[in-house]
């Protein structure tokens, strides 16, 4: 160390002397977050600390951090930094009727006559959809989709998440039941191309016929459907791959965007409310030879040992059930119904104690803050407070594999922060700001909740994005 | 010498404590008579059956004094427990599995229990030409999924013909929205058109069989070549002409049973079972000539055009002509005919004049025959599966109510235990909707919804 040492003084001056110098081209900027609590999830919470910004790069964090002169140095006296938070499936950014608009494709795959204009309204008045008579259809099929490709810089529901301390999330496309390539985004940036982290979080999958007609019409004939589609997959590679080897004798495989789609999946995202539904999409993930990810998770309370010994990550979805609000008040439930509802909001305790790798989602919600809401809930029920954050961050970058860039507030990590002023489950605690890619966000006005307005800050959006 | 002689002590007395004897029952077999005696279970088998019998020490002791005991009920065509039962929207759908969808939470797997149905076929729809494949399993209520299936017995895979499967090939048929227009109707329309898509399907089926022979043949020499595509709606019908895979047909009229005798002369396929199959007193000879065999109602007809022609001597007539015969629910919503099938098997006795041996055969070995699972179950016989049913009265009166269901020698239902447990759940039930009722209240103001 102490040989060292006149390296590091050396570097270190240099550094501090270029910073000096009137920068040419490229500038280092820095941001420092004085005196304020840290809770950075990867390790214990630092009291009293700083976190030091570089380029928009965490380049420091500790109790005792050395903070450049030129730092745009923030005062942190009473706030609490924690990472940015995770919507581990969410579909902010992306357009929210685009998706649905495309019909099943002809016959053969990929080769549509004509393409039909992706616009929201021009598939509600078509005459009758063209019926998807078998697999080769391929119904409601859009593995060449990739959330990366659609994200909308001027979403307004990007300020509500940031308001809710919100500055990443895992956004999929949801249309058919092959739905398309999710991204790793991060909620705030100039351009789309700016906020993509990772263009590759996995295949969504739904079990419910939607976006086409005919063929498979139950969730049975979907798990049939995706059997075929991995198997045809797996022979358009072999095709490939001969075809690559001898050119002249073998056919050339025609190009297929569909089963493209399928072997460029990382893992699949599978529908899973119960331990029924668990059984089934375990076999199946393991029949199409890919890692899953299973979503929704209602029953994780039941379902958590067996996730543990399968090694399968969730995606708890924290809407918890409850008594439709118009039920007709005659109506009785079962016990069973009764049971689900008083103990679902105990799931992520549940799996937590059996240590499964869980995140949240704010499927379903009416707004990102609610998610904090419905995990409070489970704090009552038992959820210690770290694993709730640890949840809302470090798990789900390592589910969908950017736990090096993202997820704590660690040296070398993207600078994406929440800093509040207090427990972030707590009902009183405000969020004061939010830092991504080291850029701050002050929190907007809260968005009337309909109808939909242009968000109060940023690029103006008013293209009405929202439902 | 001195270890093993404690061993052997330990060993008898764990051996003991897996053992059940029913005693003193009136043992209906089925296959071997019925006689007053008792059944020793060891290990989930049936291990001695007998008017006299030894009882281990330790063993559990059932006295059926004054009761009846019977095989456990098979039912050779349900629907229940299963999330999907049609996939309706193509002719041929044999690519899909009913066990994928088999739901081992579905209360009417502890319905049917309570009827002493120990061993169900839940199949696939008839909505299409070729269907789904089926799934035999036990009611092992509690069990997950996997614990349910009987997976000993042979797989098989639905076939229908008549109204339902050319139903949605006329304009007048089952209307879906968004599927009106003439170009998007399903092929077949007609009951020919049903013959039609089955020949050509096994057509396609066999060519499909060949195409994997030419090219295991071609490894063999060495060749390179790329494999056929793996055909998942064809691999099944393959599994149908290789006698791998039983076949359940859905039908009604003499006239397309007829029909579907032919196709399967064709194409060699054989022990084929008719389902419903109303009209088959009228063809009982040429289903039975052929070993084929039919599973239907007691007395159940004229809930739609082709089943008018129905007679309650249907079953003892096939039965007198030589076909193996079963009767069997069809419950798809709730066990509801599948808990009295009992008393459907003594309706034979009143229509057809069988007797009491062959009024139950039709509910326990002939399913079992019919399903290939006679070798574990649908008898009382010493080293079948226990899957035993304890009747307060005799079997086939309809004052006869279930008291206890074994099953692998596990006891399943229990009439007096059900029935004391009832008041303590409700009691949790109502305290439990009270609970959420108040912190339901007390939410209310955070989540309103804007209006």
């Amino acid at each position: 160390m102490r040989k060292k040492f006149p390296a590091t003084m050396l570097a270190a001056l240099a550094a501090v002397l270029l910073a000096w110098l009137p920068a040419p081209a490229e500038s280092v900027s820095w941001t420092a977050i004085r005196d304020a609590r840290i809770v950075p999830v990867n390790g214990p919470v630092i009291e009293k600390g700083t976190v030091l910004l570089r380029n928009g790069v965490i380049a420091a964090v500790g109790a005792q951090v050395d903070v450049p002169a030129s730092a745009w140095v923030i005062d942190g006296t009473g706030l609490t930094v924690y990472p940015g938070l995770i919507d581990a499936m969410s579909t902010w950014g992306l357009p929210q009727t685009a998706a649905a608009a495309q019909t099943a494709s002809a016959r053969g795959g990929q080769q549509q006559p004509q393409q039909q204009p992706p616009q929201q309204q021009a598939q509600a008045q078509q005459p009758a959809q063209a019926r998807s008579r078998g697999p080769l259809d391929r119904p409601g099929t859009f593995s060449w989709v990739k959330a990366a490709d659609l994200v909308q810089p001027g979403d307004a529901r990007l300020g509500q998440a940031r308001n809710a301390g919100f500055t990443t999330a895992a956004a999929f496309p949801r249309q058919g039941i092959v739905a398309g390539h999710g991204a790793v985004i991060n909620l705030g940036g100039k351009t789309a191309g700016e906020m993509v982290v990772a263009p590759d979080a996995g295949l969504y999958l739904a079990l419910r016929p939607s976006g086409y007609t005919g063929f498979p019409s139950t969730p049975m004939g979907i798990m049939a459907y995706f059997r075929q589609l991995w198997l045809d997959a797996e022979h358009y590679r072999q095709a490939l791959a001969l075809y690559a080897a001898d050119p002249v004798n073998i056919p050339r495989p025609p190009y297929d965007r569909a089963l493209e789609g399928i072997l460029g999946a990382k893992r699949v995202l599978l529908p899973a409310a119960d331990p029924v539904q668990m059984e089934r999409m375990l076999k199946l993930a393991a029949d199409l030879k890919t890692p899953a990810v299973l979503y929704g998770v209602v029953r994780g309370y039941e379902m958590a040992e067996r996730l543990k010994q399968s090694g399968t990550p969730v995606i708890l979805n924290v809407r918890w059930p409850t008594r439709e609000r118009d039920a007709d008040p005659e109506q009785r439930e079962s016990y069973r119904e009764l049971r689900i509802r008083d103990l679902a909001p105990t799931s992520p305790a549940a799996l937590a104690a059996a240590g499964v790798k869980f995140a949240v989602s704010s499927d379903g919600l009416e707004t990102p803050r609610a998610v904090l809401r419905a995990l409070k809930q489970s704090i009552d029920r038992g959820l210690k407070r770290e694993d709730a954050l640890r949840a809302l961050t470090l798990s789900a970058a390592e589910i969908f594999g950017v736990a090096d860039r993202l997820g704590s507030v660690e040296r070398g990590k993207i600078a994406n922060l929440v800093v509040a002023d207090g427990d972030l489950f707590d009902e009183k605690t405000r969020i004061r700001m939010v830092f991504i890619d080291g850029v701050r966000y002050l929190p907007e006005p809260e968005l009337p909740q309909t109808p939909p307005g242009p968000g109060g800050r940023g690029p103006t959006s008013g293209e009405g994005e929202e439902q | 010498m001195r270890l093993l002689i404690p061993l052997l002590v330990l060993s008898a007395a764990l051996f003991a404590a897996d053992v059940t004897v029913i005693q003193n029952g009136t043992i209906h077999t089925v296959t071997k008579g019925t006689f007053k005696g008792s059944i020793v279970i060891r290990d989930g088998k049936i291990a001695e059956v007998g008017e006299k019998v030894m009882t281990p020490a330790g063993a559990r002791v059932v006295d059926a004094t004054g009761k009846h005991v019977i095989p456990g009920i098979i039912d050779a065509h349900t629907h229940i427990a299963l999330d999907s039962i049609n996939e309706s929207s193509v002719s041929v759908s044999s690519m899909v599995s009913v066990e994928e969808m088999l739901n081992p939470e579905s209360i009417s797997i502890y319905r049917a229990l309570a009827g002493g149905v120990t061993v169900c076929n839940s199949m696939h729809g008839s909505a299409n030409a070729i269907g789904g494949q089926n799934v035999v399993f036990k009611m092992r209520w509690g069990a997950d999924a996997r614990g349910l299936v009987f997976d000993k017995a042979k797989p098989s895979i639905k076939m229908a013909l008549g109204e339902n499967p050319k139903r949605q090939g006329s304009p007048q048929g089952l209307q879906i929205p968004g599927l009106q227009s003439p170009q998007n109707l399903r092929y077949p329309g007609t009951r020919l058109g049903v013959e039609d898509v089955i020949r050509d399907a096994f057509t396609r089926a066999r060519a499909y069989q060949r195409e994997w022979k030419d090219y295991e043949a071609r490894k063999a020499r060495g060749e390179k070549a790329l494999p056929p595509r793996r055909d998942l709606e064809l691999e099944p019908l393959v599994e149908v002409l290789e006698g791998k895979r039983l076949v359940h047909a859905h039908c009604y009229r003499a006239d397309e049973i007829l029909m579907l005798l032919r196709v399967f002369d064709d194409f060699n396929i054989k022990g084929v079972t008719f389902q419903h199959v109303l009209e088959g007193y009228k063809v009982a000879r040429e289903i039975a000539e052929r070993g084929h065999g039919a599973s239907t109602f007691s007395d159940w007809w004229s809930y739609k055009v082709e089943a008018y022609d129905a007679i309650p001597y249907n079953a003892a007539i096939m039965h007198r002509k030589g076909v193996l015969v079963s009767l069997n629910s069809d419950d798809a919503g709730g066990a509801e005919l599948m808990r009295r099938l009992n008393t459907e098997a003594a309706k034979v006795m009143k229509y057809g004049g069988l007797s009491e041996d062959e009024a139950l055969a039709m509910v326990t070995i002939n399913p079992a025959k019919q399903l290939q699972i006679d070798q574990w179950v649908g008898s009382i016989e010493a080293g079948k599966d226990a899957d035993l049913v304890i009747y307060d009265k005799h079997p086939l009166s309809i004052y006869a109510k279930v008291e206890k269901v074994f099953i692998d020698g596990r006891q399943y239902f229990d009439r007096d235990e059900d029935m004391s447990r009832r008041p303590k759940l409700e009691a949790e039930k109502e305290g439990l909707r009270r609970k959420l009722q108040d912190q339901q209240k007390q939410a209310m103001p955070q989540n309103r919804r804007p209006s």
